[in-house]
């Protein structure tokens, strides 16, 4: 029987394209510094164990982008995760997501009671240049050959989805407009300034339908985001955040499998939604949930998504978001952090995610803040298509 | 230029794949459990988790299910250079498979693209059992009018 598991504590780093300021150690350690003081936890205590501080560290960041190899080895130190239990977790887009569930697993064993999960990416280092990587994620014989990275990958379903319901771009381009309007009242946010739909569509086209303004940037930063058992919960500040629902739903190998177009195709984002909401006792999920910050990673994506977690049927996502029902002060606020169109650091992307459900809960979003959340829920997107679903909430 | 050469296994199912393309052919597996049939060929059905053992040649020919035009630079993890752009890729549902084929379309003008339209893979004169035996896919009906 899983033990109960709340979230105690989250910090981040402010992110934006370029830290030259510090080491990957460094950057990492601000984000642990602000996770530890958000849960009463003094800096000390990180490094003590025991029931003073955290029992184990992990980590997780998108391999291949900083050009180094065994990220796990690098932020030790910043973490405080010298001479403690530490794993490394890479699942693409989904680390941070699958970071958060890692830390949950151990938490809800009855193993540890206090476990941090550290999520970090440095995409500076290599420019900016996240595609040359992304393409290597995949077969070499069959599909490296054509692919362009997540840009050629999410056109493909951008395509096959504006085809089919006929949207409108200019309807897909209102989720990054919506994106900037949060990610402006966002201090952690990376791209803050408000856009306009002309100016969306003016923007360059990177791979037909998605242009440069459909798509989330590259980011540095970090995330720490601190998992408790209920002792672990003791003496701790701020509202503790229960873990109500973890799912993660892998998918094939082939692009040409995962895509949707195929018969092959699973609907990986449904599925842990479905087993989601089974687990945390939800039947209406715009109803029940408070607020959600979904993966998004391009805009045709947000709304495509917003149907496969069951807030409007089929190609009615664009006009959800038209209608304004996802802004703060609508009745299913997505991404009122500016979400990942906004802010990209990949390796942390998807922890950020479970931090901002949790900091909703906390009451602590300052302007970004939903009033009264008591559910919230967090996705994440990555590797080949697959998709990670995490609800949280102030009840146990 | 620092080259980094990897050799990858293709496979005891890909091997044939491969040396079905000299023969202008695409070699596909099918699943006695589920009926799909997948190509490239593969050893396990991911659904049924059960050993595939038939296999089926298809046609070069199939549909579009979607497609795109790439025309942002980025390097080619192939070559350590930048890609040339712009070009157009699709996914390809050819005749008889479940599941789509990703690969290059010959049409540059995203305007005469359209999902569901007919295509046909053109081969090298010379093929040696690599990807690179097929050129691309041309478009193999009337296209949509570039003017529309």
């Amino acid at each position: 029987m899983a033990r109960p598991v709340a979230i105690i504590g989250t910090g981040q780093t402010d992110h934006c394209s370029r830290r030259q300021d510090v080491s990957i150690p460094e950057m990492i350690h601000e984000a642990v510094d602000r996770a530890l003081m958000n849960a009463g936890l003094s800096p000390a205590s990180a490094t003590s164990g025991g029931s003073g501080g955290v029992d184990a560290v992990i980590i997780g960041n998108m391999e291949h982008f900083e050009g180094i190899h065994l990220s796990d080895l690098w932020p030790v130190e910043g973490s405080g995760g010298f001479g403690k239990p530490g794993i490394k977790v890479a699942t693409g887009g989904c680390t941070g997501t699958s970071l958060a569930i890692a830390a949950y697993y151990m938490v809800a064993s009855g193993l540890y009671d206090r476990v941090m999960a550290v999520g970090w990416e440095m995409l500076s280092a290599s420019a900016g240049e996240t595609s040359t990587g992304i393409v290597t994620a995949f077969d070499p014989i069959y599909e490296r050959p054509t692919l362009a990275g997540a840009i050629s990958a999410l056109a493909i379903l951008a395509c096959h989805y504006g085809e089919r319901y006929r949207i409108p771009p200019e309807q897909a381009a209102l989720a990054m407009v919506k994106a900037r309007l949060n990610s402006s009242k966002n201090p952690h946010a990376h791209l803050k300034k408000p856009v306009t739909v002309d100016e969306v569509m003016a923007s360059p086209m990177l791979s037909y339908p998605i242009r440069l303004l459909d798509m989330c940037p590259t980011s540095d930063g970090a995330c720490a985001v601190i998992f408790a058992s209920e002792e672990g919960v003791r003496n701790s500040a701020g509202r503790p955040s229960w873990v109500r629902a973890v799912a993660s739903c892998h998918n094939h190998t082939y692009l040409g499998d995962t895509f949707s177009g195929s018969a092959t195709y699973k609907n990986t984002l449904q599925a842990a939604a479905r087993l989601a909401y089974r687990q945390a006792g939800i039947t209406r999920p715009r109803r029940e949930i408070d607020m959600a910050e979904i993966y998004s990673p391009c805009t045709f994506a947000e709304l495509e998504w917003l149907e496969d977690l069951g807030f409007c049927g089929p190609g009615e996502g664009g006009r959800l978001i038209e209608s304004g029902a996802t802004e703060i002060g609508g009745d299913i606020p997505v991404n009122p952090s500016g979400g990942v169109l906004c802010t990209n650091p990949i390796g942390a992307t998807g922890l950020i995610r479970v931090a901002e459900a949790a900091i909703q809960v906390r009451g602590e979003g300052g302007e970004r803040q939903v009033p009264g959340v008591r559910t919230a829920m967090a996705t994440g997107f990555g590797g080949s298509f697959w998709n990670e679903v995490l609800i949280v909430s102030g009840e146990r | 230029m620092v080259v980094l050469p990897y050799r990858y296994s293709a496979g005891r199912y890909g091997s044939r794949f491969l040396e079905a393309l000299k023969d202008q052919k695409f070699l596909a597996s099918r699943c006695r459990t589920c009926e799909l049939v997948l190509v490239p060929p593969r050893i396990v059905c991911a659904g049924c988790f059960k050993k595939m053992e038939e296999f089926i040649d298809l046609p070069p020919t199939g549909s579009l299910t979607s497609y795109t035009q790439v025309t942002f630079p980025f390097i080619d993890p192939f070559t350590g250079e930048k890609r040339p752009i712009p070009y157009c890729y699709g996914m390809i549902r050819l005749d008889g498979a479940d599941n789509t084929f990703q690969f290059f379309l010959e049409e540059k003008d995203i305007r005469r693209i359209r999902i569901g339209l007919r295509v046909r893979a053109v081969f090298r004169e010379e093929r040696e059992g690599t990807l690179r035996d097929i050129l691309y896919f041309r478009t193999a009906e009337i296209p949509p009018d570039a003017e529309t």
